[in-house]
C-alpha cells in the first residue's frame, strides 16, 4: 500500500506502513543509522499527516514484520482480541489519539482503557504515539492503571516504586550488601533488589541469589530479589533449588532479535512457568522481570521488516511489549539511554523515547517502569534525567531504577540515584509500595507521610548485612 | 569554598567504603544530594565528556612514537567528518576515508592506534603500550610501523590490516569513558584482517590503564600469546578466546 500527503506544494509518498511509520517518527539517531528516517522535517510532518489518516484496521492486515517468518508478529495477530478492539475499530490513527485524550479525562478512564488493551496491537499504539506530543504521552499514561504483585504491589495510584540496583564489578558479596544497605536506608528497593551479575556463571548467580534472599529473610523485608542472568540460567537454578523470586530476561520486538538474546517465546513461557511453580509470592505471583530498549533490534541486525525494509526502532520497541504482556510480568522497564548516542543522541531524544516507551507499554497493559539513564558519550546529563524522572512521576510510572549516587560502577553508565527517587516522591507526593512502606514505618525509618528519616548505618540493625 | 562543608570527622560509612567503588553513604541535604557530592559527580562527568570530545593530538602522538624508533608512522581517518557524526554513525567510523597513506608491509603483525571513544586514553597510554607491544612481539615476530587512525571504530582496522597485508592486526583503541576511569585502552586482535569480519572474529582485552587497570607489559604478553595462538589456529575470535583466557585472567588479576 502506498501512502501520500501533500504539503506546501510538494507531494510526499511513502511505500507501505513500514516506511510511513519510520518517516513519521520524531527524529532520532537510531533511525538515521538504520537509514529509515525522514530526509527532512517537512517529510516527517507530511508522514505524520498521512499516518493520522490510516485506519486502525489496516494494522491487522498489513504487518510491519512478516507473519510467516516472525513469531512475534504471529503472537500479535493471533492473539488480537476483536471484542476489546470493537469500541475503536472505526477509528483512524489520528482519531484514536483524540479518543484517547478524551477518554483520559473521564472518571472511568482507567477501567475503559484497561479493557481496551487486549484489542490494541503494538503497531497501533506506536503509530498513535508518533502523533502525540510529550504532554499527550504523559496525560494518557497518567490515566492508565496497571498493577502487578509478588511480595509488594506495583503500579497503584500515587505510588512510585524503585529497583535497588547494587551492582559490583566483581560481584563481591559485601560490596553488594553495602550498596543494598545504602539503598534500603534511602527507602528504595520496593520494586525489586536486582543485581546485574558480572558473569553469567550459574554458581556466581546462585551465590548472589542466596545473599539477597538471606538479607530479605533476616530482616523480614517485603521485597523480591532478582539476579539478572539469562533466563535459561535461572530455569536451571530453579531446578537446583536456588531461591529464585523473579525470572529475568531482556526481550525485543522481533523473533530474530530475541534469538540474538538466545531466547524465543517458548523458553520465555518455560521461565514464567518455572518461576510461578515456586509460589514464593505473598500478595501475588507475577514472577517475570523484563527489560527492553529502543535500538536493541538494530544493534543485533534484526530490525528488518516486510520487503527487507528497516523498521523504526520505536515501533520495534512497542512490539517487545507484546512479548512482555504474554508473560504477565511483575516488572517491565525500558533501559532508555543505555545503548548509546547512535540510537538516542541527546537528552531530548532520550526524554522523548522514555515517555513513548512508558506510554506504549502501559497502554498495552504492562506494569511499566523506566531506567532513566545515559552514557558518557551521549549529549545528556543529570539535568536531562531530572526532567525525564519528573515527567515519568507525573505520568504515573510504576517504578524507576536507582543506584548509589547515580553511578553504576559495574555497567559504566549513569542511572538515577536513591536521592533522585526521594526527590520525585517529595515533589509529586508519591509513596513507596504499601507493603514496603509499612515495613519502613515498623523499622522507624519513615514518618506517617512515608518520608524517609536521615539514617546512618549505625542507626539500625540493617547494618549487620554488610558486616564481616 | 565555605559553602562546601568538609566531610565530617566521624563518617559512619567509612568502614563500608572499602567494599565497593559505588558512591554509597553520600549523605543528604533534605531529600537531595549534598553540594559536595553534586560537585564531585559533575567533575567526574566533565572528565569523561572531555575524554570523549577532545580531539587526538596526532602530532604529539607521532612525536612520542618517534622516540621509539618504529619507522614512519602513517595516518588514516574514517569517513566520519566530525565528532558528532562519529558518535551518531558507527558505520562511518568503520570505513576509511582513504588508504593511500598506508604502506604495504611484509611484517607478521600490524598495529593500529585508534582514538575510539577516548582520544585521551590513546594519548596517555598509547606510547607506553606501543613500546611494550614492540618489545614483546618483536622477540618473535616482525612488526610493521604503526598506523594512527582518527574518528575510528574497531572495524576500521580490518581495512587497514588488509591494505598493509599483515597476517595479524592489533587495534589499540580508546574505550568508552566511565565516570571513574576516562583513559582506558582496549585491544582488539584480528587474524587475516579483511572487511566484513564481526566481533566474533576478534579477541579483546580491556581496561588497560596502569596503575589501576591492566599494565602495558601484562597486556603485551597476552597479545603475544594471542598472536601465537591465532597463527597456530589460523584464525582469531571465539575459538581462540578460550585457550587464552587463563593467561588474560592471570595477568589482568591486578586490574
Amino acid at each position: 500500500m502506498r501512502y501520500t500527503h501533500g504539503l506546501e506544494g510538494t507531494t510526499y509518498a511513502f511505500d507501505g506502513l513500514v516506511d510511513l511509520l519510520a518517516k513519521a517518527t520524531p527524529r532520532r539517531s537510531g533511525d538515521e543509522l538504520a537509514g529509515c528516517a525522514a530526509d527532512s522535517d517537512a517529510e516527517r510532518a507530511a508522514a505524520a499527516w498521512a499516518l493520522a489518516d490510516v485506519p486502525l484496521e489496516r494494522f491487522l492486515t498489513e504487518p510491519v514484520v512478516g507473519y510467516e517468518e516472525d513469531e512475534v508478529t504471529r503472537l500479535i495477530l493471533d492473539g488480537h482480541d476483536r471484542t476489546a478492539f470493537a469500541p475503536i475499530a472505526h477509528l483512524t490513527v489520528g482519531g484514536f489519539r483524540d479518543w484517547l485524550l478524551e477518554t483520559a479525562v473521564r472518571p472511568d478512564a482507567a477501567t475503559t482503557l484497561g479493557a481496551l488493551a487486549p484489542g490494541l496491537t503494538p503497531e497501533m499504539v506506536a503509530a498513535t504515539s508518533k502523533l502525540m506530543r510529550n504532554q499527550d504521552l504523559v496525560l494518557a499514561a497518567s490515566a492508565l492503571q496497571v498493577t502487578s504483585a509478588f511480595r509488594t504491589t506495583i503500579g497503584l495510584p500515587g505510588r512510585l516504586a524503585t529497583r535497588l540496583q547494587p551492582n559490583h564489578p566483581t560481584d563481591d558479596p559485601r560490596g553488594i550488601a553495602a550498596a543494598t544497605l545504602d539503598g534500603l536506608l534511602m527507602g528504595c528497593g520496593d520494586a525489586v533488589i536486582g543485581v546485574n551479575p558480572a558473569t553469567d556463571s550459574p554458581e556466581a548467580t546462585a551465590d548472589l541469589l542466596h545473599l539477597l534472599d538471606d538479607v530479605r529473610q533476616r530482616f523480614d523485608i517485603p521485597v523480591q530479589s532478582c539476579v539478572l542472568s539469562h533466563v535459561t540460567t535461572t530455569i536451571d537454578l530453579i531446578g537446583r533449588g536456588a531461591p529464585v523470586d523473579l525470572v529475568f530476561q531482556s526481550v525485543a520486538g522481533t523473533e530474530a532479535a530475541n534469538n540474538s538474546f538466545g531466547v524465543d517465546l517458548a523458553v520465555l513461557r518455560e521461565g514464567n512457568e518455572a518461576g510461578r511453580s515456586l509460589g514464593r509470592g505473598t500478595v501475588g505471583n507475577d514472577v517475570m522481570y523484563l527489560e527492553t530498549g529502543q535500538g536493541s533490534a538494530l544493534s543485533a541486525g534484526a530490525h528488518l521488516g516486510v520487503g527487507g525494509r528497516p523498521v523504526d526502532q520505536q515501533t520495534l520497541e512497542a512490539r517487545a511489549y507484546a512479548v512482555a504482556r504474554e508473560l504477565s510480568p511483575l516488572l517491565v522497564n525500558t533501559v532508555v539511554g543505555f545503548i548509546g548516542p547512535e540510537y538516542l543522541y541527546d537528552g531530548k531524544q532520550i526524554v522523548r523515547a522514555g515517555l513513548e516507551d512508558h506510554f506504549c507499554g502501559k497502554l498495552l497493559g504492562l506494569p511499566m517502569g523506566v531506567d532513566v539513564c545515559y552514557t558518557n558519550h551521549a549529549e545528556a546529563d543529570q539535568d536531562d534525567m531530572d526532567t525525564l524522572l519528573t515527567l515519568l512521576g507525573v505520568a504515573g510510572a510504576a517504578f524507576v531504577i536507582a543506584v548509589p549516587g547515580a553511578d553504576d560502577v559495574m555497567l559504566g553508565y549513569q542511572s538515577l540515584s536513591f536521592h533522585d527517587a526521594l526527590y520525585a516522591r517529595q515533589v509529586l507526593g508519591l509513596r513507596a509500595a504499601p507493603e514496603f512502606e509499612s515495613w519502613l514505618a515498623r523499622q522507624g525509618m519513615a514518618d506517617e507521610q512515608g518520608r524517609i528519616h536521615p539514617l546512618d548505618p549505625g542507626g539500625t540493625q540493617l547494618a549487620l548485612m554488610a558486616a564481616p | 569554598m565555605s559553602a562546601v562543608p568538609e566531610r565530617p570527622a566521624a563518617d559512619p560509612w567509612e568502614p563500608l567504603r572499602g567494599l565497593t567503588q559505588a558512591r554509597i553513604g553520600l549523605g543528604r541535604s533534605g531529600s537531595s544530594l549534598p553540594t559536595r557530592r553534586v560537585l564531585e559527580f559533575r567533575a567526574a562527568h566533565a572528565a569523561a565528556r572531555d575524554a570523549v570530545h577532545e580531539p587526538l593530538d596526532v602530532d604529539g602522538l607521532v612525536a612520542a612514537l618517534g622516540e621509539l624508533d618504529l619507522g614512519d608512522v602513517a595516518q588514516v581517518s574514517s569517513c566520519a567528518g566530525s565528532r558528532g557524526e562519529y558518535l551518531r554513525r558507527p558505520d562511518l567510523g568503520r570505513r576509511p576515508a582513504g588508504l593511500s597513506a598506508v604502506p604495504a608491509s611484509d611484517a607478521d603483525v600490524g598495529i593500529v592506534l585508534a582514538d575510539g571513544l577516548s582520544p585521551r586514553a590513546l594519548a596517555a597510554h598509547g606510547p607506553g603500550l606501543m613500546a611494550a607491544l614492540v618489545e614483546r612481539l618483536g622477540a618473535t615476530y616482525s612488526v610493521a610501523p604503526p598506523v594512527i587512525a582518527t574518528q575510528a571504530r574497531v572495524g576500521l582496522g580490518d581495512h587497514v590490516g588488509q591494505a598493509m597485508g599483515v597476517d595479524t592486526l592489533v587495534v589499540v583503541i580508546g574505550e568508552r569513558p566511565g565516570l571513574s576511569v576516562a583513559d582506558s585502552l582496549g585491544i582488539y586482535l584480528t587474524h587475516r584482517p579483511r572487511p566484513g569480519l564481526s566481533d566474533a572474529d576478534r579477541n579483546c582485552l580491556s581496561n588497560i590503564h596502569p596503575p589501576e587497570g591492566m599494565g602495558y607489559d601484562a597486556a603485551a604478553s597476552v597479545v603475544t600469546a594471542l598472536v601465537a595462538g591465532a597463527r597456530e589456529l589460523g584464525r582469531s575470535g571465539i575459538a581462540l578466546k578460550d585457550s587464552s583466557r587463563a593467561v588474560a585472567a592471570v595477568d589482568g588479576g591486578g586490574a
